[in-house]
Formats: structure tokens, C-alpha cells, sequence
């Protein structure tokens, strides 16, 4: 008597782990909450779904016709006490037009060193799969058939510095905005970056410090 | 009148004892075996409505994960690229695919994918994503191997003792900055030796363990 129970309670034990799986194994199950305590309050979330909207985007995006504070790559700026509209005012920073409305042929920002290793970052994440990191426009991407530019070529080193800003922040044709990945200042970072490939591109012998050259083996 | 009862009525209750101790003690396991934070959600692989492949898309493609998740080092919150990111591809590549589809759709119509969230933790806990990785804490440490993952799954359990493990020995897993988004990274010996002491002091990373560092 006693051995058949124990049989059963074993063979349910085996039944139970062969029907639920072992714990941590992949599931495509929603896991179950028991004991939900406090877990899933009835809070929104970021990116989170909000059933009062047509789309149910609980994430709004700008009124028409609003001027925004700041932007939402800054969110402390855009709450903090002593706000001011300096860099929300200046034009050449925002769009890269000078104020007679031509391209900017001038940095709005410092151009220091820390800015151009900003800007080489930045560019590695978000251009370099298309561009390539060398900018020369070689890279998967573009061997699946999207014609991403060769930077280095004569065209955009001729292209004020204005319109290069422009097309990270708006696209150009085929290529998407990055307006929404990268601020203002890192935007022009960028730019200066680009500027930083083409020149070392057109390098010569010349240009390469004397103590250096013993360093590269040339 | 002295037998209504069999003999064998003498062991019902010890079997009666026996029957309920077993049964409370299969529920206990059950219960600390399945459903303690720890395994809760760990393994859950849901069914994404786009099959998006991070092992192709960060290991071919080269996307470092900041493409998409583009605020991972700027704010509290990682989010999931909108459909925007995708097109700036696959307006060209693919674009007839049928997996593609729903991205398709997405971008005529306005409305957002709707992608499963898999990682999610208790609303009473505050989590924070960018002191995290702006801190050489990297992805892999919290989400595995992303980068080779055909279909993301939840890699590691996220519960209370799996923070604090890290919060107790951070220069067991910190790493310098620059590589945190490098998910095969290894340490050197003389990083491990020297380095993450060095760093964790330099840099004063501190970890709450206080509980109102995590429940605020
Ligand atoms: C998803 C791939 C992709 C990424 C990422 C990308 N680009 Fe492009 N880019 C393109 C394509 C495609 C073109 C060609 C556009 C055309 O003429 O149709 C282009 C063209 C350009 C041009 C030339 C525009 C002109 O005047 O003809 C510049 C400058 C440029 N990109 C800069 C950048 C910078 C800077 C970044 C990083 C913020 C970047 N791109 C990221 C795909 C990309
Ligand atoms: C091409 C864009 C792209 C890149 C690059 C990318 N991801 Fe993702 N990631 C997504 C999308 C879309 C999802 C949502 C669908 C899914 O879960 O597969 C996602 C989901 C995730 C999730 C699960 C989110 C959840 O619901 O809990 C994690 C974790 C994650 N990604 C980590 C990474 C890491 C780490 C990297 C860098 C190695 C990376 N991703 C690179 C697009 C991307
Ligand atoms: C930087 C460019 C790039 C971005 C951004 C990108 N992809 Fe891709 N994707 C590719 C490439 C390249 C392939 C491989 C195409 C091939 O093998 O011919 C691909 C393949 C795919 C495929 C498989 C298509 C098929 O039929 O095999 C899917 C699905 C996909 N991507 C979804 C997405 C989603 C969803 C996003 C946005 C979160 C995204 N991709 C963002 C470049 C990109
Ligand atoms: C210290 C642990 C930790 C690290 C490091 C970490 N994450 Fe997360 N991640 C989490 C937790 C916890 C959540 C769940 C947060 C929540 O409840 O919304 C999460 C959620 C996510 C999500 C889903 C967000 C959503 O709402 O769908 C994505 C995407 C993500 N992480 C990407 C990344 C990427 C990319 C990195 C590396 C750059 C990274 N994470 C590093 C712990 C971590
Ligand atoms: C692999 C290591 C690691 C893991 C795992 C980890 N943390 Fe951390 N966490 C850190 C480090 C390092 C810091 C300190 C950052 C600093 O010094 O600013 C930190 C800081 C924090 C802070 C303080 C943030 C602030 O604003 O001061 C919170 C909150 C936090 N972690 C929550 C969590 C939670 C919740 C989890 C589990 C889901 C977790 N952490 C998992 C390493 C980790
Ligand atoms: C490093 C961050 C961190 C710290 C510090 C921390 N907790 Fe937690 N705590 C968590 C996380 C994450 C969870 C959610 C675990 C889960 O359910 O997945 C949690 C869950 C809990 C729960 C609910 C457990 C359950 O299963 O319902 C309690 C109670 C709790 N914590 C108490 C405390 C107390 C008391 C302290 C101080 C001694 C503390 N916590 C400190 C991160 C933290």
C-alpha cells in the first residue's frame, strides 16, 4: 500500500517537472505571478501602452506649433530652475544656417580636442555602419545595396560645414535623421569628426611629425 | 460492539498524516522550485511580432547596441528602437521581405510595433540603466550574450540576491568604460589584478546596498 503512494507521489512529481520543464529553461509562456504582491502597479511606463490614446502611445510627442524646452536628450536642462533659451536661441547651433540664412562655414561650438573624440564616438556608433569607420563608404551595409556616400570624396570636403549638420539632423534622400539620436553639440561633434577623416585622408608624408615617423616604421 | 472498525483503522490516521505531509511538502518544493524571484522569469522567450535577429544585426551588421537603444547612457530607461531606426535600412535592404512586413505596416500607418517587453522589474524596485553603463557595468553582466541571440531571452534571474551580488564585489565585474558595449570582452590578468581595484577607487563607484538605494 504504502509503496504504490509512494510510486504515484514520485511518478506525479515526474509529471509535473516533465510538463513545466525545469526551472530556467526557455519558455514562450508569459510567466505566471503567484503572489503578484505590489509587482505590476497601475503606473505608466516608458514606452508603455496607454489605452486613453488612438494609438496607444503612452509617449506623446510635441504639440503643433509648441516650442520645445530643451530637448529630450537633456531632460535635466529642460526641468532645471535656471533654465535659459541661449542655446535654444542660437540659430546657427540649431539648424546650421548663419543668420543671413546660407550654410554655416563656421563651428558654433568650442573645437577643442575632447570634442573631436566626442564626435569620433559618436560617429562610430551611429555612422560608421553605413559610412564605414573610415568614412570611405565600405561596409556591410552598403554591400547589401544601400548606397551610403563616400565622405571623402572632393564634394562633401567642399560642402560647408552648415549642410553636413543638416543632413545628421534631417537625412538627405535615402539616408534617415539622426536628429533624434544626437543633440545639437553633437551633431556639429560629428561633423568635426568627418572634417577629422577627410583631412587625414588628404595626409601626406609632410604632415607626419618628425618623431613619429620613426613610431609608424616609415 | 467492539468491532465496527477494522484492525487496520489503527494506521488510517498515520497514513491520513503521512498523505498530507507529503502533499505540503511536494507544493513547498514546487513552489521554491518554480516561482521564487530567482526563476520567475528567467528563460522567458516570447514571440516577437518582427523576428528581429540581434545576433545578425550586432554581429554581421557591426550595430553597436546604442544605435537602437539609443538612450541606454542618457536616461533611467533603455528603449526599444522606434520603427524609424529600422527604416533607415531596410527602406532599401530587404524591403519586400516578408518578415518585414509588420515594420512596413508600422511605417505607414504611425502606430508602433508592438514588441514584447521581456525584462521587467517590480515596480516597487528603482532601476537605473545609465549610471549602470556609463560606470563600465556592461549589458552582459544583466542580459547574457545579446549579441549572439537569435531571439532575446531572459539570460539572467534580476532578482534581489543577483544585484546585490554585484553591488558587494563590483570590481569583480567592472570593466574599463569604453568596452562595455564590447559584449565578448575578457579581462586582462593585469586588470583583474590591479585595474578594477583601481578604477572602483579612483572613480568612488559606490553601489548602494541600503535598501533605499534600490527601493525608493
Ligand atoms: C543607415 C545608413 C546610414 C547611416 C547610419 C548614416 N548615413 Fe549618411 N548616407 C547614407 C546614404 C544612403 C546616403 C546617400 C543619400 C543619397 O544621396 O541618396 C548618405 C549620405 C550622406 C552624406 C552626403 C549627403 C549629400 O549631401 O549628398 C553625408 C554628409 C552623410 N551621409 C553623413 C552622415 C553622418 C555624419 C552620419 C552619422 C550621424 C551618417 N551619414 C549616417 C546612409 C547612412
Ligand atoms: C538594430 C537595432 C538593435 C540593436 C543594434 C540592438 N538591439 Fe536590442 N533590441 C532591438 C529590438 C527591436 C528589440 C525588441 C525585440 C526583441 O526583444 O527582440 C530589442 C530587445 C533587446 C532586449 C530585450 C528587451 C526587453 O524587452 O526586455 C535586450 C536586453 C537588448 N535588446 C539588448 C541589446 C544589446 C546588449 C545590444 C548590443 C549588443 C543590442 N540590444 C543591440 C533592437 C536592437
Ligand atoms: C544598419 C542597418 C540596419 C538596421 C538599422 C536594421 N537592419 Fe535589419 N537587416 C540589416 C541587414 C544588412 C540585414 C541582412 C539582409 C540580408 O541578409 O540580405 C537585415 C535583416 C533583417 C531581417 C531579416 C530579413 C529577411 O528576410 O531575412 C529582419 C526581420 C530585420 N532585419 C529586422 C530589423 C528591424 C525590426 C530593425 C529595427 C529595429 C532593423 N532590422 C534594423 C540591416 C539593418
Ligand atoms: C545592472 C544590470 C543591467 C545592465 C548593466 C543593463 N541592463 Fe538593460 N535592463 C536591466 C533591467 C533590470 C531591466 C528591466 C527594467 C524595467 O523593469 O523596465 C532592463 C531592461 C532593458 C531593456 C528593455 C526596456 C523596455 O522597456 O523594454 C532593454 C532594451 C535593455 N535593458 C537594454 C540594455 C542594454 C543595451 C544594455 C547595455 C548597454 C543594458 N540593458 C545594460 C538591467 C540591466
Ligand atoms: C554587474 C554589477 C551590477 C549589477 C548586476 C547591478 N548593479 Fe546596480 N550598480 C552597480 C554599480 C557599479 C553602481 C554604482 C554606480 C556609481 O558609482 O554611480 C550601481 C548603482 C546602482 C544604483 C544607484 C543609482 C543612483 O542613482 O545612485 C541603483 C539604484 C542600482 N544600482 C540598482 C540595481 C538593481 C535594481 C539591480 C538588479 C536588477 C542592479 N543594480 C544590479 C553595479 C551593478
Ligand atoms: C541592489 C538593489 C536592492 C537593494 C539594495 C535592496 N533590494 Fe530588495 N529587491 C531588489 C529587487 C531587484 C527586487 C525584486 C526581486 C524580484 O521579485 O524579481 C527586490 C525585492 C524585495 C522584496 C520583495 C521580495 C518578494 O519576492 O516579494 C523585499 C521585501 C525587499 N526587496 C526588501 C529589501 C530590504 C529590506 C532591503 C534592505 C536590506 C533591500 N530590499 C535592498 C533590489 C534591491
Amino acid at each position: 500500500m504504502i509503496r504504490t503512494i509512494l510510486i504515484v507521489y514520485v511518478l506525479i512529481i515526474i509529471a509535473t517537472v516533465s510538463i513545466l520543464g525545469f526551472r530556467g529553461d526557455k519558455t514562450r509562456k508569459e510567466p505566471l505571478y503567484l503572489f503578484p504582491d505590489m509587482d505590476r502597479q497601475s503606473k505608466f511606463h516608458p514606452q508603455g501602452e496607454n489605452p486613453f490614446y488612438d494609438n496607444k502611445m503612452d509617449d506623446r510627442l510635441p504639440v503643433i506649433n509648441t516650442i520645445p524646452r530643451g530637448n529630450e536628450l537633456e531632460l535635466a536642462v529642460v526641468f532645471s530652475e535656471d533654465y535659459s533659451a541661449e542655446d535654444l536661441l542660437n540659430v546657427e547651433l540649431q539648424t546650421g544656417r548663419d543668420a543671413a540664412g546660407e550654410w554655416a562655414t563656421d563651428f558654433p561650438i568650442d573645437v577643442t580636442r575632447d570634442v573631436i573624440e566626442m564626435g569620433k564616438v559618436k560617429y562610430d556608433i551611429f555612422c560608421a555602419v553605413c559610412h564605414g569607420l573610415a568614412g570611405n563608404g565600405q561596409s556591410v551595409v552598403t554591400s547589401k545595396g544601400l548606397p551610403a556616400a563616400n565622405l571623402l570624396l572632393q564634394n562633401f570636403i567642399d560642402q560647408p560645414h552648415g549642410e553636413i549638420y543638416n543632413t545628421i539632423a534631417y537625412g538627405k534622400n535615402l539616408m534617415g535623421a539622426y536628429g533624434d539620436k544626437l543633440s545639437p553639440e553633437e551633431r556639429w561633434a560629428v561633423v568635426l569628426y568627418v572634417r577629422a577623416l577627410q583631412r587625414a585622408n588628404q595626409g601626406t608624408m609632410e604632415d607626419v611629425p618628425d618623431g613619429m615617423k620613426r613610431e609608424l616604421g616609415i | 460492539m467492539s468491532n465496527i472498525f477494522p484492525k487496520v483503522a489503527n494506521k488510517v490516521p498515520g497514513w491520513i498524516m503521512l498523505g498530507i505531509s507529503l502533499k505540503v511538502l511536494a507544493i513547498v518544493a514546487a513552489i521554491y522550485y518554480y516561482m521564487t524571484p530567482s526563476y520567475t522569469r528567467a528563460g522567458y522567450q516570447p514571440v516577437q511580432p518582427v523576428p528581429f535577429d540581434h545576433s545578425l544585426h550586432v554581429g554581421q551588421v557591426g550595430l553597436d547596441c546604442r544605435y537602437c537603444h539609443s538612450f541606454v547612457d542618457r536616461s533611467e530607461h533603455s528603449n526599444v528602437p522606434s520603427t524609424n531606426t529600422c527604416m533607415n535600412c531596410h527602406e532599401v535592404i530587404q524591403k519586400d521581405s516578408p518578415k518585414l512586413a509588420p515594420v512596413w505596416e508600422s511605417h505607414r500607418s504611425g502606430e508602433p510595433i508592438e514588441w514584447v517587453k521581456i525584462h521587467k522589474t517590480p515596480d516597487y524596485v528603482y532601476f537605473n540603466h545609465s549610471v549602470h553603463v556609463n560606470r563600465g557595468i556592461s549589458c552582459v553582466h544583466c542580459h547574457g550574450n545579446v549579441d549572439e541571440m537569435e531571439v532575446v531571452w531572459h539570460d539572467k534571474s534580476l532578482s534581489m540576491a543577483f544585484c546585490l551580488e554585484c553591488h558587494r564585489n563590483p570590481e569583480q565585474f567592472i570593466r574599463p568604460v569604453e568596452d562595455v558595449y564590447d559584449l565578448k570582452w575578457e579581462p586582462t590578468q593585469e586588470w583583474l589584478e590591479t585595474g578594477a581595484a583601481e578604477f572602483v577607487h579612483n572613480y568612488k563607484v559606490l553601489p548602494p546596498e541600503s535598501c533605499s538605494g534600490c527601493h525608493r
